[in-house]
């Protein structure tokens, strides 16, 4: 072969391999509708579509603090930079009004806009691509049945190459398979029910799954513990590090209500899931936890005796002045049947992030709802203080004898986790 | 152990994990600070470290060490008060009290950091101290009040 063919030849083969990376990654704008009324929906599907909406706690990131319900603006932290969460109201300008059913779905299925452009797989597609046709019509109705904000999102932070949306293509090619949930015919109907609901809209392993480099759930540690905001997602597989092993009506009750009497509370970004899977019906909730715990250990009862004292005075007398009026085994809250520190599942993470969150940070006041509360202390202990505590409390009450850092503390104070 | 409170030092003589509340009412005589809960969820014991509001019941002396204490005693006297109780007296933001002294020192903090805050700063501040008589419209039009005139030399 001369130069000048091969040269050629390599120039058709690329432009070739180029043209079909372009068709791969290209996808036509849907022709913009006005949003439909109403009345146009069932109501028992828009009923659906809002218990399905509560399993897939859209509103937890489609609202931001203290704005309208559904319409976006809310900041989302990833490693590539800030992303702000969209309008899914039916706003024609800014919201998704002028969206057909059609590309509502190909979003939810392919994660691609009305507009053809690519969304950003904080949206978590690669689990709502699992859900039936049925349910994305539903989830639609409910969409579309909300008041219209008229509400334009901040702009992305992110940069270079993260701001260029054709590479999703690309990352859709690796770690996107789109299509519904198959069942496993080995396992009942309540499991199966369970599993397509927490692999689908619910999204679990969205944060309870570690990422990758590229952001993608690694698939080889299904629910291994991964991040959300700064917090540890404990694993929801043979590692759950819980004392005590969850059962499956524990586990509904716990995301229910975001307490269990045997485990704690849930908080940080749990606190909000479980806010709004109150209002799931309580089938949906028994299939779900049914699933999880099939996947949980299913281990002895351990201890829930301390670990002895061991002589640090100080980390004693903060313990004893910052936590015992509430934690201390006579306390009236433990008294009245609260879970013993040695019991909760957060002390006994490997990962101390979680905990030096909910220390800085506690379980803040939850609105009209009965809840576990719990005062942070960010201004009251210095990092250095929190750190003596954190590494006391669980060593004694966790059996986990890493010493944290004040310079553990101050990441986690900075929101980088450690 | 040396506590500074209000600019002050004291010599305590008291066990490390004893909360600052009862170091300041019982040792220091300072009745400002109340206890209602002790549980770190009404408020009443407010007082400030270090710039920032904490929950007096729950701040062990030994978390104090070189740190610095403010209370509502801190705030001025009677005749000359503080830019935040004058403002809670204009506004006749008390009925019974009890939480006033705590609330008082948690808008401090606040507009020492923000001196000029929003209608949501000023609620987000505030929603860890409870008022039982009720009277947290009250208590926020005086912090509005006293954000509205405040300058350098309130703090």
């Amino acid at each position: 072969m001369t130069p000048r063919r091969f040269l050629i030849g390599a120039a058709s083969v690329l432009a070739v391999l180029f043209a079909a990376g372009l068709t791969l990654a290209w996808h036509p704008a849907i022709a913009p509708e006005p949003a439909p009324v109403r009345a146009s929906f069932q109501r028992s599907q828009i009923e659906r579509g809002a218990e399905l909406a509560a399993i897939g706690d859209c509103a937890v990131c489609h609202t931001r603090p203290g704005g309208p319900a559904y319409a976006g603006g809310r900041a989302i932290p990833t490693p590539f930079g800030r992303v702000y969460s969209t309008n899914i109201t039916p706003d024609e300008a800014t919201g998704i009004g002028a969206w057909s059913e059609p590309a509502f779905r190909r979003a939810m299925r392919d994660g691609i806009g009305r507009d053809g452009r690519h969304l950003y797989p904080v949206l978590p597609y690669p689990h709502f691509t699992r859900a039936t046709d049925d349910d994305i019509a539903a989830l639609y109705a409910f969409a579309m049945s909300r008041t219209a904000v008229h509400e334009a999102k901040p702009s992305n932070l992110l940069g270079f190459p993260f701001n260029q949306r054709l590479l999703l293509a690309g990352w859709n090619l690796l770690f996107l398979r789109p299509g519904p949930w198959q069942p496993d015919p080995a396992q009942d109907a309540e499991w199966n029910r369970g599993a397509y609901l927490v692999e689908g809209v619910g999204h679990c392993g969205a944060c309870h799954t570690p990422h990758n480099a590229l952001g993608a759930e690694r698939g080889e540690d299904r629910f291994a513990g991964g991040a959300a905001e700064g917090w540890y997602a404990p694993p929801l597989q043979a590692a759950n590090p819980a004392p005590l092993p969850w059962t499956a009506a524990e586990l509904a009750a716990y995301l229910r209500t975001g307490y269990s009497p045997q485990h704690g509370a849930a908080a940080g970004p749990m606190t909000p899931v479980t806010a709004e899977l109150a209002r799931v019906p309580e089938a949906d909730i028994v299939a779900m936890a049914t699933y999880i715990a099939s996947l949980l250990p299913h281990q002895t009862e351990a201890s829930l005796k301390p670990q002895p004292e061991n002589g640090d005075a100080n980390a004693t007398a903060l313990f004893a002045g910052a936590c015992g009026s509430c934690h201390a085994l006579d306390a009236p809250m433990t008294r009245n049947g609260a879970p013993p520190l040695t019991a909760n599942t957060g002390l006994h993470e490997r990962t101390p992030v979680s905990f030096i969150q909910v220390i800085l940070h506690g379980i803040p006041w939850q609105e009209g709802r009965a809840a576990p509360y719990m005062p942070g202390f960010a201004d009251t202990l210095t990092d250095a203080q929190i750190a003596e505590l954190a590494t006391y409390v669980r060593r004694r009450f966790g059996g986990q004898p890493a010493a944290i850092t004040p310079d553990d503390v101050a990441r986690v104070r900075s929101g980088g986790g450690t | 152990m040396k506590l500074n409170v209000n600019g002050q030092d004291h010599d305590v003589e008291a066990e490390p994990d004893t909360p600052l509340l009862y170091i300041l009412r019982d040792d220091l005589g300072l009745h400002g600070a109340k206890f209602g809960c002790g549980l770190g969820q009404c408020g009443a014991c407010t007082v400030m470290v270090d710039g920032k509001a904490v929950f007096s019941c729950l701040t062990p002396l030994a978390s104090l060490e070189g740190r610095r204490v403010r209370t509502v005693e801190g705030l001025g006297t009677p005749e000359q008060p503080g830019a935040l109780p004058l403002a809670f007296m204009e506004e006749q933001a008390a009925q019974c009290g009890y939480c006033i002294a705590g609330m008082i020192m948690r808008a401090q903090a606040l507009l020492e950091r923000t001196p000029h805050p929003s209608e949501a700063q000023i609620r987000d501040a505030m929603a860890l101290n409870l008022c039982r008589c009720g009277t947290h419209m009250r208590i926020l039009a005086a912090i509005r009040r006293a954000a509205a005139s405040w300058t350098q030399a309130s703090r």
